[in-house]
């Protein structure tokens, strides 16, 4: 019996979030074994090695040139196979998603989608994320093999106690045309992107019901063109048509990852949460010390935000000159 | 979380319209230490407020709503966020147009600009609007738009700028601390506040407020849906937020009203969707805000229908989607006015709830007057929160009265209506008897009445065209020849009715003289037996109440007042005993029941039953005592609302039945007939011109103007003397007269008959306005049989009020001829008083 | 002519502070009342702009219990003209449950005349999140799936669906028939006209009951996750903080 991860890589070897299905993979308790697909780099080897897997299996030739999520469900299952696994697993990559969900079609298996941890090995019982992670479902994955992906963040990549010395063997996939028929055939330079820029900005300035109204947003607006960001808003304000649809941060609106975001009264429910959560600093502006957003933010200011802006934006074009 | 003081002269709770509201007027009227709390953000909470359509139709039935939407209008105005646009109520059927035109009377009762159109005129102004759906409307031309969020973010900063206010937003109040009866302690999440006086203004939240302090502010939150539909190309041409009248689609119960490029349409058509106050989501719960439910489709599909068939080329149009769709949750109340007041429960503990946005400048202004002077300018007691009866302020009563109220939103409402809900909940002990008769019951207060009996239905026969028929439905409506039939009869013999929905109450103590002296303002140091007829007055000299009073001991006063009112008379008097605690109210409603017998024959029929000498000599007018039928022992009160010889019977309410039993067997062979409350609240009231409270008497009415002054004023002091006594020296600005109609055929041939409300004109049909600056209208209207007269109260300008004067009386837009009868409380029938003295 | 189906699922519109039902087996809806996801409101619109588009159709289906109703004719109110309820306890359903009982579905129209040629769905389902239907559906049809799609093409005989990528757009092009997961994001979805909703009233909704047996989901239980303590640094309150935050937007290099 052995753990099966299908190992993602990118430019600096195994990508982040592999690394967290690795060290997932290895609490299980099983010996770990990884899947590569494509070239498989020194980097790649010894960083597989400081995770402490036993065996790489490489999967590599024409039919991987590129992307095709059925070839590369023919590559884990043929791993599995090979490697009498108990539990496949990915990270919860678009690209992990969808070929564990093809390999447990092929392999008979269920699968649980973005688990962020084992309860149990003996039943596979696992929690995993649903609704962007409010709410974890405890599930019971029945069968021989259980097919896992693991949410991103959901643990810290971490080297293994002890580096191993895999051994590395080249795995022998066979790959039916019809594996290959839904495949990327081509990628596009970036196109413009409709949300304004706000996925791309370094800062975001975010404003919610707290605004009061479409006419809430000048001092909000004022502090985005100081720092040379950009607005934006929850989904009440644009339910409400405060705001265009473009400018709506949340689970359905655009996911951020800027340097600062900035909410101003956005008390942080769970559907804006899921959108601004990757930003690397969030500075919340709200009256309540006690509000979701205030309590996850790293720093806060207390007080309303239509006081305290129009003193930041001062401060900001005095300090200017 | 904000921080707030630990004490405060008073706290406000809630930051909706109303609260805003109330903060700015007690500002203005010198308050200081006020504390706002709001459980939301600012400047919108998450209430009813912040999801309002913010339109304001100035046209209403009720004097009281429509006076008070006149202030708040003003209010907005004067606040810089009122927008007029005009607005319709149009009409798909003739019944519609019927009402328009009863609109029409009481918009001329009310000095409100309005005019009937024709689908064509109406067209014109609102040119997408298809006039082959349509008979016509009713155009306002002063109804408009207003910022109600912007006017209470005005109003709190006005506030704050006096020096007044302490406003803490986000701070949830988690309890009311109640000592000895009063309010005493706010309890909230960022602490404590001791304080003795508190104002629930939290609309939909109001009832869970007032539970913490054990107190009931009956109202039911309830669902008005509402979508906005667009962009409409056609309107996106016009600048600014609304530029076409609104339009109130009657028959199909909704509005369209034009925001910007988009229509809102909104809807009463549904069946009430109610939600128990506990179930409304917190902030965080909620999708939107906890007032703006999740839209239920289903419920608002019927309507799209008649939408599109009235406005096919707006709602209909390329690109116009549905974009905005909420169950907007707003409060209803068990009558549907407002809930205002100091409640009866907890001293201190102030309601300003249930108060939609056309209303609210104008009842904040009002419950902070109340609140500072013990009264208002505009006269709020028909929204009185101590009307409710403690039935009345149950959940099983509120929640079906609320069913129907929505539905009557838009609805065709007769003055005589009677709710269905919750019915049969008082029941008087002859009830069984009284269903037995036909009786065709109303209700007061919870109780069942009858107005009047079919067993009765053979007097018809015997007095033939004295009966005074009515031909047209809506004039017979709630209404029965029979009425008539039982005054006559009760003229000519006897008539046994019931009262046990009086209300009674004992003031007790050895301070008794002294209290009920200082709220009276007749004189109350009489002897003992005598009963008391005076009218109760606020500080300003207005009407509070007018009601009996029979003295039983040096000590013991027993109080008999209306039952619709006597919730609120039971509070006055509470509230002005004296402080040293020689007096108390005690109230007795559930333990008698109250008969009254009147007619020529009555001393006969009782005299019959019992050995108590009734003679006139032995029993005068105006006295009481205790005689016995039987081994019944009743209070007997030789007293009379409907000008006749009798006696009102106080009886423990339990031997109630076999009294009705005994008077109707010994009455029958004298020609004694049940007489329903038809004939003792209109026609034999209004015969002898008794003013009734409510209609007539009410807090913007003087007793000069009522015509009810007495030679002398008493010398002691009480309530509203200097002000009466200065009234006394001035003329009247209005002076109440009584009218009868001299013709009642209309246009088309038929006879018709005025029901209350309708506007008095000169016979020319120009306006008329009395000193201030009021238009006369009908207080008070209905047969009097024994005159063969329609009648007619009203409060003319005083150069009208000259007996003999042909003035006119405008009904369902036609006029008809009146004349003056009376100019003072002397009556038409019987003005000596010799039946009632005989 | 293509004729595109599209799938939809009844979801709790969880937007606010999430309250389980007592069992802790769902998500009490009471609040906030239901949806469909965005990335499914995605895949209406483009299924009723192809229809449109090759003089197709666009058909909803929805596997839930009655009240998935109010879905279904939302989605006829945008502009599909035809809807299947199969009436069943979703949350006794499984993924590859809800895969067999669509690919019956699609298996039984083929037998009565209609064939679709585009499957449509959401990436995953809002409240389950198991982003496993469109492929399961794929295998049961033995067509080609492909996941995470924001817009499609029908060019003669295949589609061409573009997805994002971590370097830029993804390009596939799929002979039809063929199963598309849609990611929300490509098109605006359109809002109903009022006519819309008049004409979604009058449709007859197919309704019958999936003939299969579920294997379910091996849901134990929901939790709400206990929340993180907080590190939060308070600046200050009030205005007074101000020359707080700007000492720290410098700190940060976003103040210039």
């Amino acid at each position: 019996m052995s753990t099966l991860v299908l190992v993602e890589t990118d430019a600096d070897g195994v990508a982040e979030t592999s690394g967290e299905a690795l060290t997932f993979a290895r609490g299980l308790g099983d010996p770990v074994r990884a899947l590569v697909i494509g070239e498989l780099s020194e980097a790649v080897t010894s960083q597989l090695s400081d995770y402490g897997v036993e065996a790489v299996h490489h999967a590599n030739g024409p039919a991987f040139e590129t992307y095709a999520a059925a070839a590369w469900a023919a590559a884990v299952v043929a791993a599995a196979r090979e490697t009498d696994a108990g539990v496949v697993l990915a990270s919860g990559t678009p690209r992990g998603m969808e070929a564990m969900a093809h390999s447990a079609v092929r392999l008979g298996a269920s699968m649980a989608a973005n688990t962020v941890e084992a309860v149990s090995r003996h039943p596979m019982v696992v929690n995993r994320q649903v609704l962007g992670g409010s709410v974890l479902e405890q599930m019971q994955v029945d069968g021989d093999i259980a097919v896992l992906t693991v949410a991103g963040h959901a643990c810290e990549a971490v080297p293994a106690d002890a580096p191993t010395t895999p051994a590395i063997s080249t795995l022998e996939v066979e790959v039916p045309e019809s594996d290959l028929i839904a495949k990327v055939v081509r990628t596009e330079p970036g196109e413009p992107d409709e949300s304004g820029g706000l996925k791309a900005a370094r800062v975001v300035v975010g404003g919610g019901r707290g605004t009061g109204g479409p006419d809430g947003f000048g001092d909000l607006t004022e502090l985005a063109e100081l720092l040379g960001g950009v607005v934006g808003v929850t989904r009440v304000v644009t339910s409400l048509g405060w705001r265009p649809h473009a400018e709506q941060v949340g689970q359905t609106g655009s996911r951020i990852s800027p340097e600062l975001y900035i909410p101003c009264g956005i008390s942080g429910a769970i559907q804006h949460w899921a959108g601004c959560s990757s930003a690397k600093t969030i500075l919340a502006i709200n009256t309540e010390a006690d509000a979701p957003m205030v309590t996850k933010a790293h720093y806060a200011v207390i007080g309303d935000l239509h006081e305290v802006l129009p003193a930041i934006n001062e401060e900001l074009r005095r300090r200017r000159g | 979380m904000a921080s707030i003081p630990g004490s405060a002269r008073v706290v406000v709770i809630g930051a909706g319209i109303v609260g805003n509201g109330m903060v700015y007027h007690l500002a203005r009227l010198g308050w200081r230490d006020i504390v706002q709390i709001d459980k939301g953000p600012l400047p919108n909470p998450g209430g009813s407020t912040g999801h309002a359509s913010n339109f304001i139709y100035p046209v209403d039935h009720s004097r009281e709503i429509a006076s008070l939407v006149r202030d708040s209008v003003e209010q907005y105005t004067e606040l810089g966020v009122f927008t007029q646009s005009g607005g319709y109520e149009v009409a798909r059927t003739p019944e519609r147009m019927e009402e328009c035109r009863r609109r029409m009377s009481s918009a001329k009762a009310w000095g409100v600009p309005a005019a009937i159109e024709t689908p064509e005129q109406i067209a014109e102004r609102v040119p997408f609007l298809d006039p082959d759906v349509i008979l016509g409307g009713l155009w306002s031309p002063t109804v408009g738009v207003v910022d109600s969020l912007r006017a209470g973010t005005i109003m709190r900063e006005r506030a704050v700028e006096m020096g007044a206010l302490t406003v803490a937003a986000n701070v949830e109040v988690t309890g009311l601390d109640v000592e000895k009866g009063r309010i005493c302690r706010v309890r909230t999440a960022a602490g404590d506040i001791e304080v003795d006086t508190v104002v629930v203004a939290c609309g939909i939240w109001s009832p869970m407020l007032a539970e913490m302090a054990g107190a009931h502010i009956p109202l039911m939150p309830s669902v008005h849906q509402m979508i906005s539909v667009g962009p409409v190309p056609q309107l996106a041409e016009r600048p600014g937020e609304i530029s076409f009248p609104i339009v109130r689609d009657m028959d199909a119960f909704c509005y369209e009203r034009q925001h910007g490029a988009d229509m809102e349409v909104g809807s009463y058509a549904h069946q009430a969707i109610l939600h128990d106050p506990e179930t409304i989501p917190s902030i965080d719960q909620a999708k939107l805000s906890p007032t703006e439910m999740p839209f239920t489709a289903d419920d608002f599909d019927p309507q799209l229908e008649q939408a599109l068939e009235l406005m096919p080329e707006v709602l209909g149009a390329e690109g116009a989607e549905i974009r905005y769709a909420i169950n907007g949750l707003l409060s209803l109340t068990s009558d549907g006015l407002p809930v205002l007041g100091e409640t009866p429960e907890v001293a201190g503990l102030w309601s300003a709830a249930a108060v939609w946005i056309k209303e609210g400048p104008g009842v904040a202004r009002a419950v902070a007057e109340w609140m500072t002077h013990g009264s208002s300018e505009i006269d709020v007691s028909a929204s009185d929160i101590a009307r409710f009866a403690p039935h009345q302020r149950t959940r099983a009563h509120v929640r079906p009265r609320a069913s129907e109220g929505f539905i009557k939103t838009y609805g065709i409402v007769h003055p005589g209506e009677q709710w269905s809900g919750d019915r049969g909940v008082r029941l008087p002990p002859m009830y069984a008897q009284q269903q037995a008769a036909g009786g065709s019951f109303v209700e007061v207060v919870g109780w069942e009445r009858p107005l009047w009996y079919e067993s009765n239905a053979g007097l018809l026969e015997r007095y033939g065209d004295q009966v005074m028929p009515r031909e047209h439905e809506w004039d017979a409506r709630w209404w029965s020849p029979i009425i008539n039939a039982e005054h006559l009869a009760m003229r000519d013999n006897a008539g046994i009715i019931d009262l046990t929905a009086f209300t009674i109450f004992d003031v007790v103590g050895p301070g008794a003289m002294e209290a009920v002296q200082s709220i009276a303002v007749s004189q109350c140091d009489v002897g003992i037996g005598r009963v008391i007829y005076t009218p109760v007055l606020d500080a300003t000299g207005h009407f509070r109440s007018d009601l009996t009073m029979m003295r039983l001991a040096h000590d013991h006063y027993r109080v008999v007042t209306g039952g619709s009112h006597g919730g609120i008379d039971v509070k006055w008097f509470t509230d002005h005993m004296p402080a040293d605690g020689s007096a108390a109210v005690v109230e007795l409603t559930s333990a008698f029941t109250t008969i009254g017998i009147w007619g020529p024959r009555s001393r006969d029929i009782l005299s019959g039953l019992t050995r108590a000498d009734l003679s006139n000599e032995a029993f005068r007018f105006g006295t009481c005592a205790t005689i016995e039928f039987d081994s019944i022992p009743a209070l007997a009160s030789r007293i009379s609302y409907v000008g006749e010889l009798g006696w009102e019977l106080y009886v423990p309410l339990e031997q109630g039945a076999r009294l009705w039993a005994m008077l109707h067997e010994e009455g029958r062979p004298h020609g004694a007939v049940s007489v329903g409350n038809g004939v003792y609240s209109t026609t034999g009231r209004i015969e002898k011109g008794y003013r009734a409270y409510g209609p007539e008497l009410d807090g913007e009415r003087t007793i000069v103007e009522a015509g009810m002054q007495r030679p002398r004023v008493k010398v002691a002091d009480f309530v509203g003397r200097d002000a009466y006594v200065a009234q006394r020296e001035q003329e009247p600005k209005a002076v109440l007269s009584t009218l009868t109609v001299d013709d009642h055929t209309s246009a088309s041939g038929m006879k018709r008959y005025m029901l209350g409300g309708e506007p008095i004109r000169a016979r020319d049909g120009s306006e008329l306005i009395d000193g201030h600056g009021h238009r006369p209208y009908v207080t008070s209207a209905g047969s009097a049989p024994s005159l063969g007269r329609h009648v007619l109260l009203a409060y003319l300008p005083p150069a009208e009020a000259q007996i003999g004067n042909e003035l006119t009386v405008s009904y369902m837009e036609e006029l008809y001829p009146v004349t003056v009868g009376s100019v003072d409380s002397t009556s038409l029938f019987d003005p000596s008083n010799e039946r009632i003295k005989s | 002519m293509t004729d595109v189906l599209v799938c939809l699922k009844r979801v709790p519109d969880a937007a606010g502070e999430i309250t389980l039902s007592g069992d802790s087996m769902s998500i009490d809806a009471r609040h906030v009342g239901y949806t469909v996801s965005a990335h499914e409101e995605a895949a209406v619109e483009l299924a009723v702009q192809i229809a449109d588009e090759t003089g197709g159709s666009a058909t909803a289906v929805s596997l839930g219990s009655g009240d998935a109703v109010e879905q279904l004719r939302n989605a006829l109110a945008v502009g599909c003209s035809a809807a299947v309820l199969l009436e069943a306890d979703a949350e006794a359903y499984g993924p590859a449950d809800v895969a067999e009982a669509l690919a019956a579905v699609v298996r039984d129209h083929a037998a009565n005349g209609t064939t679709y040629d585009l499957l449509l769905l959401g990436n995953d389902a809002a409240d389950s999140g198991d982003f496993q239907v469109p492929i399961r559906l794929a295998y049961a049809l033995d067509r080609p799936v492909v996941t995470g799609i924001s817009t499609v093409e029908i060019e003669g005989d295949h589609v061409t669906a573009r997805g994002r990528g971590t370097e830029g757009p993804e390009i596939y092009e799929v002979p039809l028939p063929a199963v598309v997961a849609v990611m929300e994001g490509g098109v605006s979805p359109r809002y109903p006209s009022i006519r819309g909703r008049m004409k979604a009233k009058k449709v007859k909704i197919d309704q019958s009951e999936p003939s299969l047996q579920p294997a379910g989901n091996g849901r134990i239980k929901l939790v709400l996750p206990p929340a993180a303590p907080s590190k939060v640094e308070i600046l200050g309150e009030g205005p007074e903080a101000a020359t707080a935050v700007v000492d720290l937007l410098v700190r940060l290099g976003v103040a210039r």
